[in-house]
């Protein structure tokens, strides 16, 4: 007799919204063990996985999925490690209804299984556990490979050379470790308690970090090759991009960057017990629909202002932000102006922004992504009242080291050429990979990719003579 | 961590912070900046590098104490710790054989000037030094000055040292010296750097000053550091902070320096430079 199969996921506890706004405690709180082996129970065992095929580092999802069935998270756990090593990161930030879940078979008919929440259970089960495994390390091999850059694809490359027996140095260009995991990503949505595990965890498996290296000032990439056999280049996508709209220099425009940074790393939220300063503002526009953009509203509410609008030129569909956090962020009272552009910020006399001029917009033929374009609605322009005013609209990759890196071959929007199976750039001994090469992507990518090129650097430092 | 190797008040108000730091002195060049925080829940504030020991390993800054992170700092000793002294960063100021150089200092800019000065002397260029403060007991580093201008000048707003008057007496100066630069360069609060391009513009001498925004971290990421020069919009941090003063769009410039002012504490601002830091 086949089982019956719950429609719908296990709904996974939250904080209310009411509370939450109030605080910046994570809003997720994560399964039970009831309430996993509950969802684990959902899922049909197929013998050809396509959820596999769907995530980008190909964890047995099937195996892991089993394992927590049968109550069994130690074995489940190390399933998951087997390919990933930033469970409890991924299983909160993918998005997985374009990934994995979106390839589940439930998802046909009903919801798909909650692969994601399952992977974060597993984590933090581990975590709380309180014994974290740790693979065999190699013996030392005697090759020196310098990481720049500490997010996710940083991470990943470190971790996997250090196994292998190589002495990694990763150097950051902040005072912490962690990438955008640390910088970007709001502590109620990641807590940098789980990214400061995940850095000590690359910490104990050998490799050195030297925080407030800033590669291309501090020392350029040509002077590291000195000193090691490889570098590799997992700088992300840090520079900001405007609008370039009138009054973009307004005081109350911030790039997302720069409001996040203040309230993440600097813990501007807790001014002024830190020194940090983030303005309180009442009415906060933010430009954009992805996750930096639902990070920027949802920060804004917390830093407690009244209103705290989305402006999108496309509709709901068409968000590329993680459904998770888009119902989050409606839950909390962001208020969505879909299908508006902004057109002029506008000052007053001190120069502080008190307005945005906006124009309606309609969805016309598709584009080149496949989604309809915006066209503007003639004579639909208007003014939104607004104090302070975020842009989300995407990054590009810092120019310092492609300026101070002769040889490496730099693409139109600034981001490093590199190899998509290997990670190999122009230049001999130079790996690169991340949102540096891919541009602002997602933190899985990012660490596929770091997997490749630590696969690529040591198939060639290891085929070849110590020089 | 970071070890003070110096720290102490120069004249009221201004202090000089040497740091050991030698991964920094490696590549430092005239012009660059630090990004400092001085302790863990300290901003990271942005330092204009004064000079340097290359072989000690120290770099050394003039800060003025105006916030909270300034005035931290301020306390440190001989002997603690800071967690963050990041760089070099920016870009440096374009060292090459102009000719005669008349380089302008003022408050902090004193301190930063002085490397600029020392590394157009070594490229061969006439140097002439022109520092400026509310009054004399404001001034500092003369003799450094001294042992790389061929004449270091002074200008006091109460006349109680050189020249006595406002930085708009720069024109005039010039011609009592009877000095004709190919290049200025101006280091020091907003005030003067603006003051020195507007005069000089009319003449036609070519100026460089050195921005000082509020910046986080320093590196390009956040934007904070945004101003307009020439109409394009530029980061300070990574394009400058070096600027042509007659590009520089001033106006907008003072209102995003006066960004967080409510929010910041001016313990002192008899200095007479606070208010236009
Ligand atoms: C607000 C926000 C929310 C996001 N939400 C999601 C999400 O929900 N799901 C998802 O999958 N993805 C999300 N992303 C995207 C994801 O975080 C990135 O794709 C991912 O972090 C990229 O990893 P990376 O290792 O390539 O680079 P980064 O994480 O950007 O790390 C690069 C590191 O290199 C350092 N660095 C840069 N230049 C230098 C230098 N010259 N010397 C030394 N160090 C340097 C930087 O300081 C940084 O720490 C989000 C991004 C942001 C900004
Ligand atoms: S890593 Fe991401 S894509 Fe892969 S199974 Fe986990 S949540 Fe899905």
């Amino acid at each position: 007799m086949p089982k019956t199969i719950a429609p719908k996921k296990v709904p996974m506890p939250k904080q209310e919204p009411f509370e939450r706004i109030r605080n910046f405690d994570e809003v997720a709180l994560g399964f039970t063990p009831e309430l996993a082996r509950r969802e684990a129970e959902r899922c049909l065992a197929c013998k050809k996985p396509y959820c596999v095929e769907g995530c980008p580092v190909g964890i047995d999802i099937p195996r892991f999925i089993k394992h927590i069935a049968e109550g069994d998270f130690k074995a489940g756990i190390k399933t998951i490690k087997e390919r990933n090593a930033l469970p409890a990161v991924c299983g909160r930030v993918c998005p997985q209804e374009e990934q994995c879940e979106k390839h589940c078979v439930l998802g046909k008919k009903h919801e798909p299984v909650a692969i994601g929440r399952l992977e974060r259970f597993l984590a933090d089960w581990e975590a709380a556990s309180g014994s974290i495994e740790k693979p065999d390390i190699a013996p030392s091999n005697d090759r020196k490979v310098a990481v720049v850059g500490s997010g996710p694809a940083g991470i990943t490359v470190a971790s996997d050379l250090a196994v292998l027996g190589y002495a990694v140095t990763m150097y950051e260009a902040l005072h912490e470790a962690g990438g955008v995991l640390t910088y970007g990503i709001p502590e109620f949505r990641l807590p940098k308690s789980i990214v400061r595990r995940e850095v000590e965890y690359v910490r104990s498996l050998g490799v050195k970090l030297h925080l407030d290296y800033i590669v291309g000032k501090t020392r350029t990439v040509d002077r590291l090759l000195k000193d090691f056999d490889a570098v590799f280049i997992g700088a992300g996508a840090g520079l900001p991009w405007f609008l370039e709209i009138p009054g973009e220099n307004l005081n109350g425009v911030y790039s997302a960057n720069e409001y996040l940074t203040r309230c993440n790393l600097m813990k501007g939220f807790r001014f002024p017990a830190c020194d940090t300063p983030l303005k309180r503002a009442r009415r906060v526009a933010v430009f954009g629909g992805g996750n930096v953009a639902m990070d920027a509203a949802r920060t804004a509410l917390r830093l407690g202002a009244d209103e705290s609008h989305i402006v999108y030129r496309r509709s709901r569909k068409e968000l590329p932000a993680r459904l998770e956090e888009v119902e989050n962020a409606e839950e909390e009272g962001v208020i969505f102006d879909y299908l508006t552009l902004p057109l002029r910020l506008i000052g007053d006399e001190q120069g502080w922004l008190v307005g945005i001029e906006c124009q309606r917009m309609e969805l016309g033929e598709p584009d080149a992504s496949g989604r309809r374009r915006p066209v503007p609605v003639k004579g639909s322009e208007f003014v939104m009242e607004a104090d302070a005013s975020i842009c989300a609209i995407g990054n590009s990759p810092n120019p310092l080291i492609p300026m101070t890196t002769p040889g490496l071959t730099i693409g139109k929007k600034g981001n490093i050429e590199a190899d998509e199976e290997t990670g190999r750039t122009s230049r001999e001994n130079i790996w690169a990979g991340g949102d540096v090469v891919t541009g602002a992507a997602t933190v899985i990518s990012a660490m596929g990719a770091g997997r490749k090129a630590a696969k690529s650097i040591h198939e060639r430092l290891s085929g070849s003579k110590k020089p | 961590m970071y070890r003070i190797i110096e720290r102490r008040m120069i004249v009221p108000n201004l202090h000089e912070l040497t740091v050991e730091a030698p991964q920094v002195t490696e590549s430092v060049r005239p012009g660059n900046f630090v990004i400092v925080r001085p302790d863990a829940d300290g901003e990271r504030i942005p330092l204009s590098v004064a000079d340097w020991d290359a072989e000690a390993g120290t770099v050394t800054s003039i800060f003025l104490q105006v916030g909270a992170s300034t005035s931290k700092l301020a306390r440190r000793r001989p002997g603690d710790t800071i967690p963050t002294y990041a760089g070099p960063l920016g870009q440096e100021t374009e060292i090459r054989k102009y000719g005669t150089v008349l380089c302008v200092g003022g408050c902090y800019g004193i301190g930063s000037v002085y490397p600029v000065a020392r590394a157009l002397r070594e490229a061969g260029n006439t140097v002439i030094a022109l520092l400026e403060a509310r009054s004399s007991y404001l001034l500092y580093w003369q003799d450094k000055f001294r042992s790389v201008a061929e004449r270091t000048l002074e200008l006091t707003r109460d006349g109680s040292a050189g020249y006595k008057g406002h930085i708009t007496r720069l024109p005039e100066i010039l011609t009592l010296e009877k000095i004709a630069p190919d290049l200025i360069v101006a280091n020091g609060c907003t005030l003067q750097m603006m003051l020195v391009s507007r005069v000089t513009k009319p003449l036609g001498i070519k100026t460089i000053v050195n921005m000082n925004p509020i910046m986080i971290d320093g590196t390009g990421m956040c934007g904070v550091c945004r101003l307009t020069v020439a109409g394009k919009t530029k980061f300070a941090c990574v394009d400058g902070p070096d600027f042509d003063g007659h590009e520089v769009d001033w106006e907008e410039f003072l209102k995003r320096r006066k960004t967080y002012n409510p929010e910041e504490v001016h313990p002192l601002r008899k200095s007479g430079c606070a208010s236009h830091f």
